[in-house]
């Protein structure tokens, strides 16, 4: 039920494994702590793999959309990979789909770094 | 047969979660198909957001109500709250450009894009989100009286 993460490194890219609900609470305040921690020890290749998300909320899009914002204005890159059909239609939605670099394969997103 | 279910809820994460939890399991019991579910279960938990944070602001001694009620036509879900009330017309579009990349605003906007019908009663006593879901009404997309 609750949101689960771990990272690993693929080629200097971070790849961010997530799994269970990124709802208002304790999954939107892990995934922001998550991202910051590691933009703060200079990994700024950010891959949110959200295959394991189930559900997410108007807080857990918010926090995406903090997540993307804060890399980039770092200096960054975030895309997401292996989005599922929901957490895909609600950002069809909210128009955030195309905001949003999403890849469905993990090595053509590590690759699609620059 | 109509049948109302009520609740008297605190001002916390846990109602929320409550919420949205009643709501999936009354929805299916009533036999809407999966995908309605979720789009039930998700705008009550965004109306429930709203009164416990926007609403209520975690007030110990304030209270959300949360009534659902069955009746041949509908599933008619009430979310009230004892906050000072809401200003609609301060809501932005959320769909905007110039919105778009802002990190909240998209509750009221979830629920119209989930139910036939949102209506909402703000007061200064509180607010009042009545979301409405028919029970042989289009999937989604359709929207009427919507507020």
């Amino acid at each position: 039920m609750s949101m689960k993460l771990s990272t690993r490194q693929v080629d200097g890219v971070t790849i961010v494994d997530c799994s269970g609900r990124i709802t208002l609470g304790e999954g939107s305040v892990m995934m922001r702590d998550t991202v910051r921690d590691l933009l703060s020890k200079g990994n700024k290749k950010i891959v949110l793999n959200l295959g394991e998300v189930n559900y997410i909320d108007s807080s857990g899009i918010g926090e995406l959309v903090s997540a993307f914002t804060t890399t980039k204005n770092q200096g960054g890159e975030l895309k997401l990979l292996n989005l599922t059909k929901k957490v895909h239609d609600l950002l069809q939605i909210t128009k955030l789909y195309t905001v949003f670099d999403v890849k469905d394969d993990e090595a053509a997103a590590v690759k699609a770094f620059k | 047969m109509e049948q109302t279910i009520s609740y008297t809820l605190d001002s916390t994460l846990e109602t929320v979660d409550h919420a949205e939890e009643s709501a999936t399991r009354i929805a299916t019991e009533l036999g809407f198909p999966e995908d309605e579910v979720m789009q039930i279960s998700m705008a009550v938990r965004e109306g429930a957001v709203n009164a416990v944070l926007h609403g209520n602001a975690y007030a110990p001694d304030k209270k959300v109500i949360l009534a659902f009620e069955h009746t041949q036509e509908d599933l008619v879900i009430t979310i009230r709250d004892q906050g000072r009330g809401i200003d609609l017309g301060c809501i932005p579009n959320p769909l905007a450009p110039e919105n778009l990349l802002k990190t909240s605003g998209r509750g009221i906007f979830l629920m119209r894009s989930f139910m036939d019908v949102v209506e909402i009663r703000p007061s200064q006593t509180g607010t009042e989100i009545k979301l409405i879901k028919h029970v042989h009404g289009p999937s989604g997309g359709g929207k009427e009286g919507s507020q």
